[in-house]
């Protein structure tokens, strides 16, 4: 690598960096003074993008007036969806709203799709991009204004933070909220300021990634917000510092490993990153974690209420009906969506037990139902397994696989190990995409005695039994003293553990157990498809999981059925008009969220 | 004091240069009651933390009859017979009263825990932790013989706070009252029939008469013969119930001895009123009160 090339890489690192440290101090501000992981920031990215776009190239505003604007606008969406979703929300369950921002980035990406379409959009270059040089690296005006923009931010956020009384009333409140409500700090207010502030940060890295990419679509804020993301979790979330550090050094990193390994190591190198730096210091590289969990006086993060009583006789009736009237009865197409809702309902059911008992919130299963995909794909194409063979063996695959890759991620905490297991998914997937980069294609179908099982029918009775099994085993789980020792840890590990419950451990078995039923899944995916590729096992894909479970109980095996009924089944009513479904299903979360905050089948106390 | 149950020698502990405990020593006989007191600050939490292996020590030992603790992790000192109870009350807030004290059971579990012996080693921990996935989903004679004797296990801690406890034995304990919280605590503590029972101001927010109560369990407690370590501020209960009373200031012990020996030292008084002396003579400078 000789001087130019590193001075290049640098300063395309230093760029990306710019727009992640951006979006990073926005995502850390917000959890700061609310707790909440916001996905929404991610949407902001796109946004910024394509209004700037929009401003400049359609209406053919000089930039200066279009930049403000997008800010404005930003600012504006950003105050209303605070008011409107997140910190209703942030009131009953902070992993609520957490995941109810989710919804609100997927209602705005689809928003913005309707209206500026999919397709990605050129950027007009406002600005010289290589009109100036040191040496012989050439760089732009371009780059020094948004290097010098982030410049004058950061340190005007510094100065408004350290002096101003809005931003002590911000760090007072991020340090501790009621404290600050007792002190007559209108936290209310701080909130929505942060928000206002981090949406317009958004709108602003948007606007940068757009000018130094050249192209943008509404969708192109979820890579840079996930990265972003990352950055603030690497600084140590709530420290805006510790964001602006990471966004750099995450993207002067990712620039070299580009230069590398080209562009498919990106996201692995993001969350190798990630992992390393939570093994090393959990809190991130500015955070700081408490030596002891705070002792809790009213219990823990989980959902607190009771499951609502199910009356005896509902269990025969709802096997009667799954298990025969609709098979009977059902025409092709209800069979085809029910096998979607069984094989959801059967990751979502095992998963309850990482999620509900263990209280670790994975946001990655898509990792392993991946896994239990490719494995039974390759042993039934190449190695001539049979399709019995291979599903319980892909599901055993993905179990040890995802087990060892997460091993070290046991002793990191709260927040953080959700976005590990978030990362662990991710990277997984990417692996999964340098090795297969084509997709598998005729993966045989099941056969029965030399008869084979393609029709709907066929799928549809296979799924059952396995979904029976899967149910029997989780009740099972449940009720026996290992269940029991799994729950004490998620409920309180420093109590669990002076009661000798080795915590990390029982962590461990709850996640291998879910990540055998994630690769069950995904074998019985695989073939029910016929063709995977790396494009099945999305992000959207693992949030779905965990949504599943939250909507039907977060510890209750059958409220996943439940939860998958409602969000794979009926939005499958939608499937005519997939911008509408995506808006339906958001609506549909947040609103479960707000009137039913620990699932449908939980009865708040 | 070579019969000691719990040997405690120069445990030193600093958080971020501040000394919470500086040269600790002290040690708990078979059915010994023994109460650390002291002003807020003083350590006698981080002790606490500190012998039960909630965090580690910086110096010092700790030998629980003949085993050297001071390096193990909580899960092995509990396995080692030390059971505790926490400050503001820990309980497992979504497990029922009953499930709660069957996690208290675990250490004491054989047939449900198969290979645990393995447990702790990387790697072939995996072994035990299958075993249990196997007994909790398919089950072994064994185990179901076990689990009758878990269940009256648990029947038998519950009766000992009967009246409270007993009415509430399946609802979830983040439904119940302060002081039935503290009970579950005990009782889970209790559940692993532990050599040294620990606890931390066990009726912190309680009023007079369930204080009374708690002091007739100890006493209970004591007549059954188990050995308990107690940090405790309410003076009456430690002078009833102590056999010896150990008193931290600044991180240190400023006196230890017999209840009525204490309540009499100069230098208690003095860390508990703040009178002072003539500052010449003022022992440990720079103390907090």
């Amino acid at each position: 690598m000789g001087r130019s090339e590193l001075t290049d890489t640098l300063i395309a690192g230093l760029l990306r960096g710019n727009v992640y440290a951006l979006g990073a101090v926005g995502i850390s501000l917000v959890f700061g003074v609310m707790n909440v992981v916001n996905f929404a920031q991610f949407s902001f990215f796109g946004l910024g993008a394509m209004l700037s776009w929009f401003f400049v190239s359609e209406l053919g505003l000089p930039f200066y007036i279009a930049l403000p604007l997008v800010l404005l606008i930003c600012a504006a969406l950003g105050f209303v969806i605070n008011i409107s979703v997140v910190r209703p929300l942030a009131k009953y369950l902070p992993l609520a709203a957490m995941l109810s921002t989710y919804a609100v980035s997927q209602i705005l990406d689809n928003v913005s799709q309707i209206a500026f379409t999919a397709q990605f959009q050129v950027f007009p270059e406002v600005l010289p991009t290589s009109n100036l040089a040191i040496g012989s690296t050439r760089f732009g005006t371009s780059d020094v204004v948004m290097l010098g923009t982030t410049v004058v931010i950061m340190a005007a956020m510094a100065l408004f933070l350290k002096y101003g009384k809005i931003g002590r009333a911000i760090r007072a409140t991020s340090q501790d909220q009621e404290a600050a409500l007792q002190m007559g700090i209108p936290v209310g207010l701080v909130q929505n300021v942060s928000f206002v502030i981090a949406s317009a940060l958004g709108g602003l890295a948007g606007v940068f990634i757009a000018l130094y990419v050249g192209v943008a679509n509404p969708g192109s804020g979820l890579n840079i917000g996930l990265t972003a993301f990352v950055a603030a979790t690497l600084g140590g979330l709530g420290s805006l510092v510790g964001a602006v550090v990471g966004g750099f050094v995450l993207g002067i990193l990712e620039a070299f490993g580009i230069h590398f390994f080209g562009d498919t190591a990106r996201q692995i190198i993001v969350f190798v990153v990630l992992i390393v730096v939570l093994i090393v210091r959990p809190g991130g590289l500015f955070g700081k974690v408490p030596l002891l969990s705070a002792e809790p006086l009213t219990g823990t993060f989980l959902g607190k209420g009771r499951p609502l009583r199910i009356p005896r006789w509902v269990w025969p009736v709802a096997f009667v009906v799954l298990g025969v009237a609709v098979p009977v009865f059902g025409s092709n197409y209800v069979l085809t969506t029910g096998t979607q809702v069984l094989i959801y309902a059967i990751i979502a059911a095992g998963f309850t037990v990482t999620a509900g008992q263990a209280g670790v919130l994975a946001l990655g299963q898509a990792g392993p139902i991946a896994i239990g995909a490719y494995m039974s794909a390759v042993l039934t194409l190449y190695l001539g397994f049979s399709f019995w063979i291979a599903l319980p063996l892909s599901g055993l695959v993905a179990a040890i696989v995802a087990s060892i890759l997460a091993s070290p991620i046991w002793g990191v905490k709260g927040h953080y190990i959700s976005i590990a297991t978030l990362g662990l998914g991710i990277a997984i997937v990417a692996v999964i995409q340098l090795v297969f980069p084509q997709g598998l294609y005729n993966i045989p179908v099941p056969t029965f005695f030399g008869t084979p099982l393609s029709t709907p029918l066929a799928y549809y009775l296979i799924d059952f039994v396995v979904l029976v099994i899967t149910l029997v085993i989780m009740w099972r789980l449940r009720r026996s003293h290992l269940g029991k020792v799994i729950s004490s840890v998620g409920a309180d590990e420093v109590a669990a553990l002076a009661s000798g419950v080795r915590g990390r451990n029982y962590k461990a078995l709850a996640f291998a157990v879910s990540a055998f039923f994630a690769g069950v899944g995904g074998s019985l995916l695989a073939h029910q498809y016929t063709y995977i590729d790396p494009t099945i096992f999305t992000m959207m894909m693992s949030l779905l999981v965990v949504t599943i479970v939250i909507l039907g109980g977060v510890g209750l095996s059958y409220g996943a059925v439940i939860g998958s009924i409602i969000l794979i089944g009926a939005m499958e009513l939608l499937r005519f008009t997939p911008e509408l479904r995506i808006i339906v299903y958001g609506l549909v979360l947040i609103l479960v969220v707000r009137f039913r905050p620990g699932g449908i089948l939980v009865r708040k106390s | 004091m070579s019969e000691s149950l719990l040997q405690v020698t120069g445990l030193e502990r600093h958080f971020d240069g501040l000394k919470a405990v500086d040269g600790v020593s002290f040690s708990v006989a078979p059915g010994e009651v023994v109460s650390i007191i002291g002003p807020n600050g003083s350590g006698k939490t981080t002790t606490l933390n500190l012998v039960t292996g909630t965090i580690r020590p910086h110096a010092g030992t700790i030998t629980l009859e003949g085993t050297r603790i001071e390096k193990a992790d909580s899960a092995r000192i509990a396995e080692h017979g030390i059971a505790r109870t926490f400050q503001n009350g820990r309980v497992f807030a979504t497990l029922s009263v009953a499930d709660n004290i069957e996690v208290g059971l675990h250490s004491t579990l054989r047939a449900s825990r198969p290979f645990r012996g393995l447990s702790n080693i990387f790697l072939l921990r995996w072994i035990p932790l299958l075993g249990e996935l196997f007994v909790a989903i398919v089950g072994t004679p064994g185990s179901r013989r076990e689990e009758k004797q878990v269940a009256s296990a648990v029947d038998a801690e519950i009766h000992r706070f009967e009246a409270r406890l007993g009415p509430r034995r399946d609802d979830p304990a983040y439904s119940l009252s302060y002081a039935n919280r503290r009970r579950t605590e005990i009782a889970r503590a209790m559940a692993l029939r532990p050599r040294l029972l620990v606890l931390d101001e066990p009726t912190a927010g309680m009023n007079q008469s369930e204080t009374t109560e708690v002091l007739e369990q100890l006493l209970d407690l004591k007549a059954e013969g188990q050995a308990i370590l107690l940090v405790e501020h309410k003076l009456d209960l430690v002078m009833r119930v102590s056999d010896r009373v150990i008193v931290m200031d600044g991180g240190r012990i400023i006196a230890e001895g017999a209840p009525e020996a204490v309540r009499q030292n100069p230098a208690v008084i003095e860390a508990y009123i703040g009178r002072r002396r003539e500052p010449a003579r003022d022992p440990n400078p720079g103390a907090p009160e």
